[in-house]
């Protein structure tokens, strides 16, 4: 070739190379402009609740206790988080609350807030004394200002005042004051337990008294967190990925001879079972969720199926492909000893693709853990079932905190034990790879 | 060495594979009693037992493909009616892909020994890619429909958060295997290091890219109806949309079920083909050092 030929190819390589240099990213970014355009981003702004984002963040590391006077009868009552499970019992209160017939509430930085016999006021620093006396008239609320501040919310029916310290929310039949603190409330112990509030080197005198076990009890019957029953649900997710995936294994293998040229010389045979693989992927996970939920009711069962279906499809697959990749000396040389099929079966290939097939089986089974989580979220079963009962409440954003850290770690786990089974197993053992 | 007998090597080595024989049946009896144990523990927690539900279990599919076939000719209708949702549904997937994709090709250059910038961040940043592979895309679609209210962008973001952890582990596995040498070679005429990336190690792992990212696609399909199932957007939101109302809207729901089968048989299959010319193609062209 000439210099000249040379250079000109050279130099249209280059200006090819060139313009695909520009052309990729300017695609990339024409099909993002069209998704920004298609998915009405400009409009997200709009849509994004400020609220529920202060809501879930604000509620993912703290909570709130809840005191309410009822109006009409001057009762009080204190619960963590408004919930029944976290109530106070009678007479009892957090150290920065004094009940009586004048039922005192120290926010903290000088906020006070007095449950009078008629009256409720609320002292805040640097502001003044706000005294309202709800009654059938309203709540009669009289500020030391002229001007309301944007914190204070008030009208005929009902003043809202939030500070920093907490919130006080009255009406004519309610009084209500939240106060806000760090941390998940109650995680360990419930009110009604004895050993809520107990410090750490306490509990572990206590436990060595011989109360272990009712501590135990205790803490794993917790009304509030439900400690035995999110275990439940972990275990079922686990379950869900493990049944799932080793019955896809155990299923594809024999389809998967089926399947591989060098084993099923039918091509009739072949072909069916290589459909029979694509149609099982292709109706995919939810589709087979919808269809086995109908039949089989929520539960693990059904995800283990859908898993299983799935997966055999998937398996199958990729099993033949092994299958294919066989060599056939080794075979061969089994079969001159005088074996039998099955055992050529036995000692020729099924030493050959056992780490193949069992560290991609592996690979699925942290992978189907992912899944199992979504199908217990669609079909109800599992952790998956309690995180969305908790994002569906709206508010124990805490529980769902808890359980997004628990599904990492579960998924990350299980990704350690199919990784370590996987060596354990396989032993180094590159063959076919 | 000593001398050793025929024999005595002959019981030495039975007494090996007896060994292994027993250790094979223990693991294997422990493996079925789990799978049975497993599958029976698994039917007493569902809500409708196996064998009660097992004659039932073609009557949905039943319905579903009657009520379709008496109505067949309403069939493309529907197709034409659903099509701008699964649209959507490959829109959410794609971008997700694409998003997340480019973020992960960031991010495993800088996981990767050798042409990290800043070799203290490669732990830290490996966990961070562990976490975003870890978690499962509906929950962070669930906390996203949450704050940003329903459509494709909360999916958008979840599928594209999980695809950054998986295609930043699977690609920093790709650029371990790039040769150091052109990276060298650019550093030494003074290229800065996005040029020595862009320039250097880009070219030689691209395909490996674009193979595990057509792969990616085909799981993010699956991933975004699913999605849509909960809320998301696309096609998996009509298709609870026309199963919930039951009965007298199966035959849509059979559009949507085909229209779905369709779409990832033909994603699997073009997205297979063109892998294999990818890997083949750069085995070909490619230059090895």
């Amino acid at each position: 070739m000439s210099m000249a030929s040379l250079q000109a190819s050279t130099a249209t390589n280059f200006q090819r190379k060139r313009l695909m240099g520009f052309a990729v990213p300017a695609v990339i970014l024409a099909y993002f402009a069209y998704i920004f355009v298609a998915f009405d981003m400009g409009g997200l702004a709009e849509r994004v609740s400020l609220e529920n984002t202060r809501t879930l963040v604000s509620d993912a590391y703290s909570y709130k206790t809840h005191v309410t006077r009822d109006n009409r009868d001057g009762g009080v009552s204190i619960a963590i988080e408004g919930e029944r499970k976290g109530r106070y019992a009678e007479g009892a209160s957090p150290e920065w609350v004094s009940l009586g017939t004048e039922t005192l509430i120290d926010l903290g930085d000088g906020h006070i807030v007095t449950f009078g016999e008629t009256q409720v006021t609320y002292d805040i620093p640097g502001y003044g004394l706000i005294v309202t006396e709800p009654g059938r008239s309203g709540v009669n609320a009289v500020l030391p200002t002229e001007t309301v501040p944007e914190w204070i919310n008030a009208s005929k029916n009902r003043l809202s005042i939030t500070t920093d310290a907490g919130r006080l929310t009255v009406t004519r039949n309610r009084s209500e004051v939240f106060r806000y603190a760090m941390g998940w409330e109650l995680f360990f112990f419930t009110l009604d337990s004895p050993y809520h509030g107990m410090g750490f080197g306490t509990l572990l005198s206590h436990a060595a008294n011989g109360e272990a076990g009712a501590i135990w009890s205790d803490f794993w019957a917790n009304k509030m967190w439900r400690h035995a029953d999110v275990a439940w649900a972990l275990f079922e997710t686990i379950l869900m990925a493990f049944l799932g995936t080793f019955g896809a294994a155990i299923i594809a293998l024999p389809l998967g001879f089926l399947a591989a040229k060098n084993f099923t010389p039918l091509g009739g045979v072949r072909f069916a079972a290589r459909r029979v693989f694509d149609f099982l992927r292709g109706v995919d996970g939810l589709i087979w969720t919808i269809v086995l939920s109908r039949a089989f009711g929520p539960g693990p069962m059904t995800g283990s199926l859908a898993i299983l279906l799935t997966d055999t499809g998937s398996f199958g697959k990729m099993f033949s492909e092994a299958l294919e990749n066989v060599d056939g000396k080794q075979i061969e040389g089994i079969t001159s000893t005088g074996a039998k099929p099955l055992q050529r079966y036995r000692f020729g290939v099924i030493p050959q693709i056992t780490p193949v097939l069992l560290s991609q089986v592996l690979y699925y089974l942290e992978s189907n853990t992912r899944s199992a989580t979504i199908i217990g979220a669609i079909t109800g079963g599992g952790i998956g079932l309690l995180l969305t009962q908790a994002i569906s409440t709206q508010k124990d954003w805490e529980e769902v905190t808890y359980y997004i850290v628990l599904i990492i770690v579960m998924v990350m786990m299980m990704d350690t034990f199919s990784g370590w089974l996987r060596s354990k197993l396989i032993k180094g053992d590159e063959g076919g790879h | 060495m000593a001398e050793l007998s025929t024999s005595a090597i002959q019981t030495d080595y039975m007494a090996q594979v007896r060994q292994k024989r027993i250790m094979n049946t223990i693991l294997l009896v422990v493996f079925i009693a789990l799978m049975l144990g497993g599958f029976a523990t698994a039917n007493d927690r569902n809500a409708g037992g196996f064998w009660n539900g097992l004659p039932m279990l073609l009557d949905f599919p039943a319905d579903v493909i009657g009520e379709a076939y008496s109505r067949a000719e309403l069939l493309h209708g529907y197709f034409l009616k659903y099509l701008p949702s699964l649209i959507e549904t490959i829109n959410i997937a794609a971008a997700s892909t694409l998003l997340g994709g480019l973020l992960g090709l960031v991010m495993s250059l800088l996981v990767t020994r050798g042409l990290a910038p800043v070799p203290w961040m490669i732990g830290p940043l490996r966990r961070v890619l562990d976490v975003l592979r870890a978690v499962p895309e509906i929950v962070i679609a669930l906390v996203l429909i949450f704050l940003l209210g329903g459509g494709p962008v909360p999916a958008m973001i979840a599928i594209a958060l999980h695809t950054v952890g998986a295609l930043g582990k699977l690609f920093s596995e790709v650029n371990e295997n790039a040769s150091l040498m052109p990276v060298e070679g650019l550093e030494s005429v003074g290229a800065g290091w996005t040029q020595r990336m862009w320039l250097g190690v880009i070219p030689q792992v691209a395909p490996n890219y674009l193979s595990y990212g057509l792969l990616r696609f085909e799981i993010n399909i699956r991933a975004s109806a699913i999605l849509g199932f909960v809320g998301a957007g696309g096609i998996g939101y009509d298709l609870r949309n026309t199963m919930s109302w039951g009965q007298g809207k199966f035959d849509e729901a059979a559009a949507i079920f085909l229209l779905l089968f369709f779409t990832i048989v033909v994603v699997d299959q073009t997205s297979s083909y063109l892998r294999n010319r990818l890997t083949h193609g750069s085995a070909k062209g490619e230059i090895h050092a």
